[in-house]
């Protein structure tokens, strides 16, 4: 347990490391808002049209096929890493679960999940 | 013990030194361990961030070589002999620019997004091993290194979605839907890749990997190299896989609306991660901190692994250099319909071959399997992949481009 002690303790360094450039750049900076300054950038045009656009429900599908191969993989890495010491036919089980979902991603793929619109 | 006898295993006799100023001072052993553990890891965080200084003038002068011209010089500004000091003016710079907030923002995600994403590209640098087990370079050897990385290289697409949300700006949102899809489509082709070597090494620990790698992975397995290479490349949003930051198209994408530090933060977090993909690919497939003299001079560890890490930095860079954007559905594309199909044989097939590899070297006359016997029928299982990959792909091309052809002739009509 002490290992995730010292990755605690690189984390509090990690932070320090992220929080300090924002600072040190916000005490040296100038300070001179203004109100045309704070508007919203479209390359010099006036915004036009709601801000927060209609999300397109292809980027939903996307996420929810990584979301199952994400699974698979993570499922998969205490076999890869008890591989070495694995009789034959374990080996042979786990290529039956991967083909299982190959024929997932085959399913996905023939739906036209995978084609951007 | 002599200067070079010091340096040739350099960390730890530093740490060993502080460690008795420490105690002379009059600290407890606890507090001494904790205390020098954090100069130490304040070593290793800082390291990678002196190394992008060098980098980003590496990188820019290499890119203006390939595009013609003479990248940054020194002609009427004082920049450092060739510029070296480039990338630290580029720094005061950015320090001292105003910060200008858009109206509407969402205030509190707006400031957490680049703290997080330079955080955890510093984190990731906690189970890099420079050097040895045992030779004070490496700040945690963690059982789940390999995880532990990859985690962490999947938080930085939060930071990408909080900066994109929460910037207010129609250019900003796309930008970070676009990157997000993009990144999370080459998870899969990356965490099936790095399933081989964590399966020929028997462990994810970063340093029980490099030990196995007598042969180094990428003659055991290249077509899992070239997955998780490619893979990587998406990751860290280089070039050819630069949506997230299409300079041209959407104007740097979901970080529109950042100015001054708060940019440089998102600029530097992207080089860091460029550099840790990099030492992360050479501990995985490039053999890590093996070389030559390594068990004299433990710091030499430190040179090679180096050395391997700055060559694959240098084709990212030339990829930046080089290659087109490609655009977002080609992207997602081939990620889904090449790399992972690809991947997942790759796993199937160097599971099969090893095992039977093993199974057979096991009745032979030696008890086990030199590493050389395994590592050839491994790439022959990799060549082998690779043609029927070739041929299959020719006749999609075959196929894709009579279909064409039909098209074009039944409009003559």
């Amino acid at each position: 347990m002490s290992q995730y002690a010292l990755i605690g303790l690189y984390f509090v360094i990690a932070i320090i490391f992220g929080v300090a450039p924002p600072l040190l750049a916000w005490l040296l900076s100038p300070k001179k808002p203004n109100r045309y300054k704070g508007e919203v950038y479209e390359s010099g045009l006036k915004t036009f049209g709601p801000t927060w656009i209609r999300f397109k429900p292809q980027y939903y599908l996307f996420a929810l096929a990584f979301l199952v191969f994400d699974v698979e993989a993570a499922l998969l890495l205490p076999w890869a890493v008890a591989y070495l010491w694995l009789p034959l036919y374990a080996v042979i089980e786990a290529i039956l679960f991967l083909l299982i979902l190959v024929i997932g991603l085959v399913y996905v793929w023939r739906k036209g999940w995978l084609t951007w619109m | 013990m002599n200067v070079l006898q010091f340096v040739a295993n350099l960390f730890v006799n530093v740490g060993a030194w502080m460690g008795e100023v420490l105690h002379g001072w009059g600290l407890s052993p606890l507090w001494t361990a904790i205390v020098v553990k954090f100069l130490a890891g304040l070593v290793v965080a800082g390291g990678p961030l002196a190394a992008v200084l060098f980098l980003i003038w590496y990188a820019r002068k290499v890119i203006g070589r390939i595009q013609d011209r003479m990248g940054p010089t020194n002609d009427g500004t004082a920049a450092g002999p060739f510029a070296l000091l480039q990338a630290v003016a580029d720094a005061i710079k950015m320090l001292t620019k105003e910060f200008i907030f858009p109206h509407g923002r969402d205030k509190v995600v707006f400031l957490i997004a680049p703290v997080l994403v330079v955080a955890v590209a510093v984190a990731i640098w906690a189970v890099i091993p420079f050097g040895p087990p045992d030779a004070g370079m490496q700040f945690v050897d963690l059982n789940i290194g390999v995880f532990y990385v990859v985690a962490l290289a999947s938080l930085t697409f939060f930071s990408m979605l909080m900066a994109g949300w929460s910037s207010h700006n129609k250019y900003a949102n796309l930008g970070a839907f676009r990157a997000v899809s993009m990144i999370v489509s080459y998870e899969i082709p990356q965490m099936l890749a790095l399933l081989v070597p964590v399966m020929l090494a028997g462990t994810m620990g970063m340093q029980g990997l490099i030990n196995a790698q007598e042969v180094p992975f990428i003659v055991m397995a290249p077509i899992p190299a070239l997955i998780y290479f490619l893979a990587m490349t998406a990751e860290v949003g280089r070039l050819p896989f630069e949506q997230a930051e299409a300079d041209a198209e959407i104007v740097a994408g979901y970080f529109i609306e950042y100015s001054g530090m708060l940019f440089g933060a998102f600029y530097l977090a992207e080089f860091i991660n460029n550099l840790s993909a990099s030492f992360v690919f050479s501990v995985l497939f490039l053999g890590g901190w093996r070389g030559p003299w390594v068990e004299q001079a433990p710091i030499l560890g430190l040179v090679w692994l180096s050395l391997k890490a700055f060559l694959v930095f240098s084709v990212l860079t030339f990829f930046w250099g080089a290659m087109p954007r490609l655009r977002i559905d080609h992207i997602l594309g081939f990620s889904w319909k090449f790399l992972t199909p690809l991947a997942l044989v790759m796993l199937m097939v160097t599971a099969l071959v090893d095992k039977i590899v093993q199974i057979v070297g096991e009745r032979g006359p030696s008890p086990s399997v030199s590493p050389w016997t395994r590592a050839g029928w491994l790439f022959l299982a990799n060549a082998i992949v690779a043609l029927v990959t070739a041929w299959v792909l020719y006749q999609v091309e075959k196929r894709q481009r009579a279909q064409r052809e039909a098209r074009r002739f039944a409009v003559v009509r």
